[in-house]
């Protein structure tokens, strides 16, 4: 199971978190400081896997950005890792050539990619397009309501 | 750029966002949020009511504020608001919001649970699934309690979207996760597991997450699950990689599905089934067969999935342990992958390899990598990578590479990362005590490691060379002298004073007559370096210098001068002042007989678990030590070294010990004394009323084999093992409890108590030392309890265990086996006294007789030996000729007790 999903900067600026176990603020902030510190310290062509506590830290920079996700341990570390891919390359997909601007402005629909993505900590769908699909349904949705919407009721 | 065009973006967000990222400091960051935010509250406090645009825009602006990392205390009512509205965006962003924000306490639970319910009740796929979402994502046990029963029902109806059934499938998982007790298992399970069939890999993937969960916790239920998932890898192995379609990953057909069902599959042994065996055989040779094949696309993204799917294909054959063919297929493909280019599987191959070197049938074929492993130690420039190298070669450790391994670790030490110096420290020392074939090469060893890393050898490290070289005699020379000579160099690590002070204190004389060591030399050496260390050093010096007195009266005068002076006598630390004082005292007025047994040689310490080990588990967690097979060793000489001790120094001290031994030789009478010391026992102590448990039955099954032992197993299910070591002396015990979790989960809140009745209360003192409340799975945990016997007794104390497995709460209750003869002592006495204090017992109650037919033939020395063994009595035939045995015994707190043993000729015991 994933335990947590954090997206941060070279500078160690969180850009996105995602905790899919309940935990007090206080610790989130404390687990985000050691993953950037961790993580922003490792030399390059290190390997992209560390032991943390009890979890296996497995993380990938893209660009400016470093994504880093928790597994249990005993889970898989390279499927981990392409778990990390596949969600950039959602992100690319919907924003088209996705940079860290995109993912500050547009937070929101970042975190909704993710959960279409991954649910409870675990993966909820592979496939690229049924992802993409689903997201741009409810895009399309939002559309025709607001259309809809705009009509007057009576 | 989509999100933009649509059109939806919302402007005065982005407006905030920019104005954020311009803030040039923390201080003007503040700022600008505190006006938002009073905006925002004057917006959602105004009389005016808000349309849902702007409502979704304030609470999207709260969340970003959330995030940054300030607090929120308002506009949660809002978000909830936002539930209710038709418009999806409007939903998606109030869900969102209390995703993030919502914690499971919140007042506001039911008013969500009523979007929730009206959303999960809509039939409309996208909205059920961000209701499906929101459950997941806060998993609140008021959540479970209210959609528990409901979401099973959507799972496994026949007319529910396939995106629909793959978020229920999570969204019960998760719920399983945190309130297990409220997830009905049911009809639906069985359906739940034909979901493996199902057409649409997504459904697929997500209810094998689901079903891997649950058949972690009951397997059984799931067992049908086995068939299903080897047919569907069988599958995917085999497809052709374009078949899945969008389900193939960069040329590799369903990776993660193929991931999940290779993990669910070890939740189970190998099947049984010889057909499905050997189809799930063929699809792991498939598997091992793929990774020799030229790979597809050169991207890292299609060896990464190849190679996951090939790692988790291993991870089952080393679950199995069955198929040798497998497995040294497996570990020969790890060696591959050792000097692979890419630093990712080197290191997997390092990690994975750790776990087959435990297999009896890999366990060779991993040591043949050895120099590869030691060279990843000495080149990997990532310290990742070389910790794990460290794990492999302790893992891959036996006795026949033992000493190349040792000197491997020690060499790399020199220059490890400060990290991981502690662990390798600890590794050395285990694996040399391990595998010490002669003592000498231990005691080098330890001291190389703390001239190598003396701060990071912790105290259990040096505590433990010295419990060594005390129990080992033909050591002790050799490291008197190699101590010594460690000591000779100009600046030594203060744990090697700390050694050499305790080692030369108790054996200094076995090199004493050497010039070049006497005793002045040997005294003014360890001087030399007093005023340098610390003070828990320089205590433990002064300690050594008393002894020299003993070993040593030619040195005391000097020894004497510098007790006396004042930097000891009127030293600051009270600890220092004290022990210079009363050594001081103790060496003027005590004769040499009296300082010769006060400052006797240390006697041996008794066999315990060894506590270098036990921090190495600490330090690593359960399950990350590979199994060294017998965790408790033996300080006397552990298993892989007793062949060479046993004749010498542990030939049993009585020629009838495995006699006694009621437990291996029922046969030989086993059961004789056991009868006549029954009535001991027979007094069942009722649980007494207070805090203790209820009334959990009271567990006596291995109690009667401690009448004669002292050490051994007294309880043992399927979660827990209780073992026991005892200790008697005069009046007082010592039993250290010894609780072993055979899972491989956690005990929570686990405690143990002693109940005594309310009269054994006034005649038996138990003090128990407070434990840790989890148990780690695999791990043992140990108690002490310390017991005064004030006077006679008949009752048994009760020791309580209780604690949490798997959310359930266990209660053990075992009666401990504290007898009134683990107290007596013998005492020897001509007959005449005997007599005359046999005369003096008159009162009818002070003689018992018990008359028994003798089950097997009788042996003057054979039950000379039970009855000394199991009360602790003195026998001496009195009368001779086998006519009579008199005997009489004293427990320590005065109580006289007599009893006769006669043994006539008809071959009755007379007790």
């Amino acid at each position: 199971m994933i335990r947590f999903l954090l997206l941060f900067s070279r500078q160690g600026k969180l850009r996105l978190q995602k905790w899919f176990t309940p935990i007090t603020e206080r610790e989130k902030k404390k687990i985000t400081r050691d993953m950037t510190t961790m993580v922003l310290s490792r030399q390059p062509r290190s390997c992209n896997f560390l032991h943390w506590k009890d979890l296996k830290i497995i993380y990938k920079r893209y660009a400016s950005l470093y994504f880093c996700l928790a597994i249990e341990n005993g889970e898989n570390e390279l499927i981990a890792l392409e778990v990390i891919h596949r969600y950039v390359e959602l992100l690319d997909k919907y924003f088209g050539n996705v940079c860290e601007l995109d993912i500050i402005f547009n937070f929101e629909k970042a975190y909704f990619i993710l959960d279409e993505f991954l649910m409870g900590g675990e993966i909820q769908e592979t496939s690229k397009q049924m992802v993409n699909r689903s997201i741009e349904a409810s895009d399309m949705l939002q559309e025709t309501m607001e259309e809809y919407m705009s009509k007057p009721a009576f | 750029m989509p999100a933009v065009s649509k059109g939806d973006g919302m402007r005065g967000l982005a407006v905030f966002i920019s104005d954020i990222r311009n803030c040039k400091s923390k201080e003007a960051e503040v700022k600008r949020i505190n006006k938002e935010l009073a905006n925002i509250r004057s917006k959602f406090k105004g009389d005016k009511a808000l349309d849902g645009y702007s409502k979704k825009k304030y609470v999207c602006k709260l969340l970003f504020i959330f995030l940054l990392g300030h607090d929120i205390d308002f506009g949660h009512m809002e978000a909830v608001n936002l539930l209710s509205s038709n418009k999806y965006t409007e939903k998606q962003i109030g869900y969102l919001f209390i995703s993030v924000l919502v914690n499971s306490n919140s007042d506001l639970i039911s008013l969500i649970n009523n979007g929730i319910k009206n959303d999960l009740a809509s039939r409309n796929p996208t909205f059920m699934n961000l209701a499906l979402h929101c459950i997941a994502n806060v998993g609140s046990r008021e959540m479970a309690e209210a959609f528990a029963s409901q979401i099973p029902s959507i799972l496994v109806a026949g007319d529910t979207m396939d995106s629909v059934k793959q978020s229920a499938a999570l969204c019960l998982l998760r719920l399983n996760r945190t309130s297990p007790d409220l997830v009905p298992m049911g009809e639906w399970t069985a359906r739940v597991v034909h979901l493996l069939n199902d057409q649409h890999l997504g459904v697929v993937t997500a209810a094998t997450s689901l079903i891997t969960t649950l058949a972690q916790k009951s397997p059984e239920d799931f067992r049908t699950s086995i068939s299903l998932a080897v047919a569907r890898l069988s599958r995917i192995v085999t497809s052709a990689s374009i078949d899945l379609q969008d389900y193939t990953y960069y040329f590799v057909a369903a990776p993660w599905l193929s991931v999940k069902l290779l993990r669910l599959l070890q939740c189970y042994p190998p099947p049984e089934d010889a057909a499905l065996r050997s189809r799930l055989t063929e699809c792991l040779e498939t598997i091992l067969n793929k990774a020799q094949e030229p790979p597809k696309s050169k991207k890292v993204q299609h060896s990464n999935a190849k190679n996951a799917v090939l790692f988790e294909a291993i991870a089952l054959i080393i679950h199995h342990d069955s198929e040798p063919t497998l497995l040294v297929r497996a570990c020969n493909q790890l060696g591959q992958f050792l000097q692979h280019r890419e630093t990712n599987l080197r290191y997997l191959a390092l990690e994975s390899m750790c776990t087959l070197a435990s297999s009896e049938f890999s366990h060779e074929a991993v040591k043949t990598h050895i120099d590869t492993v030691i060279n990843a130690l000495k080149t990997e420039r990532d310290v990742s990578v070389r910790q794990r190298a460290v794990d492999l070669l302790y893992a891959m450790c036996d006795r026949s590479n033992s000493k190349q391994i040792v000197a491997e670790m020690l060499s790399y030490l020199e220059n490890a990362d400060y990290s991981i110096r502690e662990e390798i420290v600890l590794k050395v020392a285990i694996l040399a005590e391990k595998y010490a074939v002669d003592y000498t090469w231990y005691v080098d060893t330890i001291l190389n490691l703390i001239r190598i890393a003396g701060d990071h050898v912790s105290e259990e490290v040096w505590y433990r060379v010295i419990q060594i070289v005390i129990n080992q005699d033909d050591v002790q020379g050799y490291a008197a002298k190699t101590v010594f000579e460690a000591l000779q160099a100009p600046a030594c690590h203060e744990n090697l004073l700390k050694v050499g002070g305790y080692i030369l204190g108790e054996f200094g004389n076995l090199i004493a007559g050497d010039p070049r060591s006497s005793p002045l030399v040997q005294f003014n050496l360890l001087h030399s370096k007093f005023h340098l260390c610390s003070v828990p050093t320089r205590a433990l010096l002064l300690s050594a210098y008393i002894k020299f007195i003993n070993l040593f009266p030619e040195v005391k005068p000097t020894i004497q001068d510098v007790l006396r002076s004042d930097s000891q006598l009127r030293n600051a630390d009270v600890e220092l002042q004290q022990r210079a004082i009363e050594y001081l005292r103790l060496s003027c007025i005590a004769s040499t007989d009296i300082l010769a047994t006060v400052l006797e040689e240390m006697p041996p310490f008794p066999e315990r678990e060894s506590s270098i080990l036990a921090k190495l588990k600490k330090k690593k967690g359960p399950g990350k030590v590979p199994d060294m097979d017998e965790a408790r060793w033996n300080v006397n000489g552990n298993t892989e070294h007793s062949e060479n001790t046993e004749p010498t120094n542990k030939a049993p001290s009585h020629p009838f010990t495995d006699l006694l031994n009621m437990n291996s030789s029922p046969a030989a009478g086993a059961s004789l004394l056991v009868d006549v010391l029954s009535d001991l026992s027979s007094p069942a102590p009722t649980p007494t009323t207070g805090p203790g448990p209820g009334p959990t039955d009271v567990c006596e099954e291995h109690f009667s084999r401690f009448v004669c032992k002292n050490n051994g197993v007294i309880f043992e299910n399927q979660l827990l093992q209780i073992g026991l070591k005892s200790e008697y002396r005069q009046n007082l015990g010592r039993i250290y409890v010894f609780y072993g979790n055979k899972t491989s989960s956690q005990f929570l809140s686990f405690s143990s108590s002693v109940t005594s009745s309310d009269t054994l209360k006034t005649q038996l003192n138990v003090h128990t030392m407070p434990v840790d409340p989890t148990v780690e799975g695999g791990a043992q945990l140990q108690q002490i309890l310390n017991i005064e016997c004030l006077s006679d007794f008949s009752d048994t104390p009760v020791l309580n265990v209780q604690f949490r497995y798997g959310g359930t709460l266990q209660n053990i209750a075992v009666k401990l086996p504290v007898m009134l003869n683990k107290f007596f002592q013998p005492t020897e006495m001509t007959s005449e006294d005997f007599f005359q204090r046999w005369k003096q017992l008159g009162v009818p109650q002070q003689e018992v007789q018990t008359i028994f037919k003798a089950q097997h033939p009788m042996d003057t020395d054979v039950t000379n030996a039970k009855v000394q063994k199991t009360a602790s009595l003195y026998l001496k035939p009195l009368c001779g000729g086998g006519v009579g045995l008199i005997l009489k015994c004293c427990n320590v707190s005065g109580f006289t007790t007599r009893e006769t043993l006669n043994r006539s000729f008809n071959g009755s015991l007379n007790l």
